[in-house]
């Protein structure tokens, strides 16, 4: 979890707050005197939030489900589903989903001088060598697959 | 300084983000009920479809040109709306969202910024960001911004999608560019009488005398000359809740007996009642109409409208359909051939402003099992809760026969991606 600093002094350090995301909080009743107090009172932390762990840029994240088995060595099955986001800026070795004359497929990507390589990480499939004739666009960054088991 | 910043072929872009083949192809989006032709990309419109063409008509085109017809997908372009509109919100605290496509945004206290390399960052991060293309109008007023986004629209080489009318040559070039039927808020028929009086562009009209603008087009007309002068007259509205709520529709087919026709008005008012209570309001007036079908010639037409007031201000679906029902028993006739129906609730109050009565007022047990009923349908899926009057089987769905799948708000509909 990354924290907006806000001013820091000696003693403390403030962070901005931040609504983006629902999260529910456990709820501690730990009553006034009755009983003995909980030792775990002093060792509450806020629960998981997932949407906050895995999507930095909520308005340009998109899901996509992968059919096929070209990138099996990625750790990306039939079945998957990606996390994308269109946001991110395209660097090499980055998987992501490309458009390549009409069609979406995903790869990893190799930027050389000019060139661009749609690497597949399966052996029985052959880098693609995108040319200028092909039409080509990088829609989006894949940052994580969610896998069922 | 005012920018407009507006999606370029919003539908058909929405579109095209899921769906890479589209890519400079023709598409056209049809009504609900795949009605008439309500959004079209360039390619569309250069092949000659018009706005509102009824798709029936136009069938025949469409397959000769193939041309990709879509029902809208509201929840596609909701939702997409919304990424373009929350990445906007970023840029300055002061925002109107004018429309499902389109937001002015206002900068006040930026003096020290280069307001064009700002909406070439927010044109690039919006594009980018959702896939959808947007052009950014920089003024100094509203009505300009929309001027200036015209022009970033029609250029899109030479102003990178951005424009900036931020001095007085820009401005009168702009406004000598601009055709008089073009100007924001200037309707056909001003136009047609503004080029009687050899106004054809937006400069000429600025020329025009104030006395004569306020004359033949109200202090609306007035504003409007001001704002294309420079000087800002138009601020940033809040959203205002609705003066009057409609729901109509055509039918998939035709009808003829009131039974078919009483259950369509029942859930029209029940659409209606609900959206009265989601904005907090009352209302104290019904109007129900119905009509025949205008494209069948050879059939008898015939429609009517009625306005019935409610003896009480109300928003409860049941007192609303008490009514609904009256007005529909005193204007349907035998003998027709039924295409559509439409429900409007008028004379819309605040719930707390409501006139009350002195002799009658709604049942107080209609507000607590209207709200039960409201949740339930907001968690549990739209109509789960339904009244007696309403058809319960499925024979109304809306006819959607080219629907594309909402890729961004159900997971089992999300892209599929062969590797």
């Amino acid at each position: 979890m990354k924290l907006r600093s806000l001013h820091r002094t000696a003693t403390l350090e403030f962070y901005f707050p931040d609504y983006s995301s629902k999260l529910d909080l456990p709820f501690y009743d730990v009553g006034i005197s009755a009983g003995f107090p909980s030792p775990a009172d002093d060792f509450i932390e806020l629960t998981i939030d997932l949407n906050k762990e895995f999507i930095k840029n909520k308005d340009s994240t998109f899901f996509a489900k992968v059919k096929g088995h070209s990138m099996k060595d990625a750790g990306i099955y039939d079945g998957d589903l990606l996390i994308i986001d269109k946001s991110l800026e395209p660097q090499n070795n980055k998987i992501a989903i490309c458009q390549i004359d009409g069609e979406f497929t995903v790869k990893r990507i190799r930027i050389e001088k000019d060139i661009v390589w749609l690497i597949a990480e399966n052996e029985d499939y052959a880098p693609i060598r995108v040319s200028p004739e092909n039409e080509f666009m990088i829609w989006g960054i894949v940052t994580n697959a969610i896998k069922t088991f | 300084m005012f920018a407009l910043v507006d999606c370029n072929n919003f539908y058909a872009s929405c579109q095209r983000v899921f769906e890479p083949h589209l890519r400079n192809q023709p598409i056209v989006i049809l009504s609900n009920n795949d009605g008439c032709v309500i959004a079209r990309s360039n390619e569309a419109k250069a092949l000659g479809v018009p706005m509102g063409a009824p798709a029936f008509e136009y069938q025949k085109l469409f397959e000769e040109k193939k041309i990709f017809v879509y029902s809208s997908n509201y929840a596609l372009y909701g939702d997409m709306s919304s990424r373009v509109m929350n990445i906007l919100s970023t840029y300055t605290p002061e925002m109107e969202v004018y429309s499902i496509d389109e937001a002015f945004l206002k900068f006040k206290g930026f003096e020290l910024f280069d307001l064009e390399a700002l909406g070439l960052d927010m044109q690039r991060k919006v594009t980018k960001g959702t896939g959808i293309p947007v052009s950014v109008g920089i003024a100094p007023t509203k009505a300009l911004a929309k001027v200036a986004n015209k022009i970033a629209k029609k250029f899109p080489e030479r102003t990178k999608s951005v424009y900036s009318i931020d001095s007085e040559e820009k401005r009168i070039k702009a406004l000598k560019w601009t055709k008089i039927e073009d100007v924001w808020g200037i309707g056909r028929k001003h136009a047609q009488r503004l080029r009687l009086k050899n106004v054809f562009n937006a400069y000429q009209f600025t020329q025009l005398s104030d006395e004569w603008v306020r004359k033949e087009m109200a202090v609306v007309g007035l504003r409007l000359k001001q704002e294309l002068e420079g000087r800002p007259t138009l601020d940033l509205e809040v959203p205002k809740n609705k003066k009057m709520i409609a729901t109509t529709r055509s039918f998939e087919k035709m009808y003829n007996r009131i039974e078919d026709i009483s259950e369509r008005v029942s859930t029209f008012t029940a659409s209606c009642s609900e959206k009265l209570r989601k904005q907090q309001s009352h209302c104290n007036m019904i109007m129900v109409f119905v009509q025949t079908n205008y494209f069948r010639k050879d059939q008898p037409q015939y429609s009517r409208n009625i306005i019935i007031n409610t003896d009480f201000p109300t928003n409860s679906t049941i007192d609303l359909n008490y009514y609904a029902q009256i007005g529909l028993k005193a204007i349907f006739k035998e003998g027709y051939q039924y295409k559509k129906a439409g429900v409007i609730v008028m004379g819309i109050t605040p719930n707390n402003e409501t006139q009350l009565s002195l002799f009658s007022s709604s049942n107080p047990k209609h507000q607590p099992l209207m709200s039960v009923i409201d949740k339930m349908n907001r968690g549990y899926g739209k109509n789960k809760i339904k009244f007696g009057t309403q058809c319960l089987d499925r024979q109304w769905k809306m006819k959607q026969e080219r629907l594309s799948k909402c890729y961004t708000t159900k997971i089992k509909e999300v892209i599929h991606i062969q590797l």
